[in-house]
């Protein structure tokens, strides 16, 4: 039984099942309170929890979103009932965490991660357009330093209980986000306040996150694989998502096409582009999406738990700093352009030579 | 003799890396150890799709994947 159920999900028909569940479960969420475009978010809703916990002061994008907490303890649930579960690390935690944070960074410049450049498009935003082609850039040159022998070594077996680190995070969240201590920050207005209900962000991120886990389901790995070697599998489920996003979003009139003024997001090409391509190549140094590395993390990954906290940290950093997108707003009726701060310019330059420097010096010789 | 190539504590995509660039050596049979589920089924699908036999054998918590011609 559960042999046969791994196959099911590791054959193309569960990947695009899978896939399409997501799209449908992300325009359901926005359908129910979240923000528009941003069904699932996972820069997005990480950039909301550091926020929550008091680690930036934007008072528009503070939360503690459910569906983070759901990913992880989701993967955590199919890890442990498929005998999955495996408490790893050790491969070269600190660079992970410094690609953790630009990839936050690049996220936020653009306004989004990949899953959100999906949302985006499948709402009608041509910005995503720009956006996901700056992805592809970004894990295009991700995939000539895995050709040359990037690599950032091994990890190694450590206690259960130290996979289980990231786990029992969320679960502090969880209690935190239903007592909802002094210390937290709830926005009162702006994205942060638009949430769907907590029982169904839940409901649906430990779904998702017990899915993807099953289909190793990643964004960046969909665009990496083909690229590396003509492997259509991933995508076919990431395409999947984007149609089922898009039918929903049909179905409820929540298509607008254009680029300006779309909700939460910027019209600045050369800095959506570039963003995105920053965001791209630390995820492929890293090996996975931000969705992914919050299941790897559920799985006893405690590199990718690093790199979460990496992106955290890193969207305290965008926010704090004053470097992430300013979204374009309609004021009384005029359009006021958003767009990206000098510091964003320079902290996305910064971000891409790191990349780089990782990419070229931390290869093994082949 | 075959081919062993250790993946193991290697994160995605590396093991498929190594596995397809053992194939590309044309030393037959690769044995390539992995030790996550998620890396087993890559490198089994990548080696399937280029038209190899692949048989898979757990041992302990690792698996070792054997490619083959045909």
């Amino acid at each position: 039984m559960s042999e046969k159920m791994t196959n099911f999900f590791a054959a193309r028909t569960g990947i695009i099942i899978v896939g399409a569940i997501i799209g449908v479960c992300a325009a359901l969420l926005q359908k129910f309170g979240n923000p528009p475009n941003m069904g699932v978010c996972v820069a997005c809703f990480q950039r909301d929890i550091a926020g929550a916990l008091g680690l930036h002061r934007a008072d528009v994008v503070q939360y503690i979103r459910p569906e983070i907490i759901g990913f992880v303890l989701g993967a955590l649930i199919a890890a442990l009932l498929f005998r999955e579960f495996k408490a790893t690390g050790g491969s070269a935690p600190i660079v992970r965490f410094v690609l953790g944070m630009f990839a936050m960074i690049g996220s936020l410049v653009f306004l989004g991660c990949p899953w959100r450049a999906l949302l985006r498009l499948a709402g009608g935003d041509l910005n995503a357009v720009v956006g996901l082609l700056g992805l592809i850039t970004g894990v295009a040159i991700g995939v000539q330093f895995l050709k040359s022998g990037y690599n950032l070594g091994r990890a190694v077996k450590t206690y259960p209980l130290a996979g289980l680190i990231m786990p029992l995070m969320m679960v502090f969240l969880l209690i935190v986000l239903i007592v909802k201590p002094g210390f937290i920050f709830f926005s009162a207005k702006g994205p942060g306040s638009m949430h769907a209900p907590v029982i169904l962000s839940l409901a649906i991120g430990l779904l998702i996150g017990f899915l993807a886990q099953r289909t190793r389901f990643c964004t960046m790995g969909s665009i990496r694989d083909v690229i590396l070697m003509r492997d259509l599998h991933l995508l076919s489920g990431v395409v999947a998502l984007l149609v089922a996003a898009f039918g929903m979003n049909l179905i409820f009139g929540a298509i607008k096409l254009g680029f300006a003024p779309q909700p939460v997001a910027h019209s600045n090409h050369l800095w959506n582009f570039l963003g995105m391509t920053l965001a791209g190549l630390a995820f492929s140094l890293a090996g996975g999406c931000p969705g992914r590395q919050l299941f790897l993390a559920g799985e006893g990954n405690g590199d990718s738990a690093i790199f979460v906290i990496g992106m955290i940290t890193g969207a305290a950093v965008a926010h704090n700093f004053g470097l992430a997108g300013k979204p374009d707003a309609m004021v009384n009726g005029v359009l006021q352009a958003g767009g990206i701060s000098l510091g964003g310019i320079v902290a996305v330059g910064a971000g891409l030579m790191v990349c780089l420097v990782i990419g070229f010096t931390m290869r093994e010789k082949i | 003799m075959p081919q062993i190539i250790d993946a193991r504590g290697l994160s995605c995509p590396q093991p498929v890396i190594l596995a397809k660039n053992g194939i590309q050596t044309g030393v037959f049979p690769v044995e390539v150890l992995v030790d996550t589920t998620a890396s087993c089924e890559n490198v089994s699908r990548m080696a399937k799709s280029k038209g190899f036999s692949v048989t898979v054998e757990p041992q302990n918590s690792d698996f070792k994947i054997a490619i083959n011609k045909r």
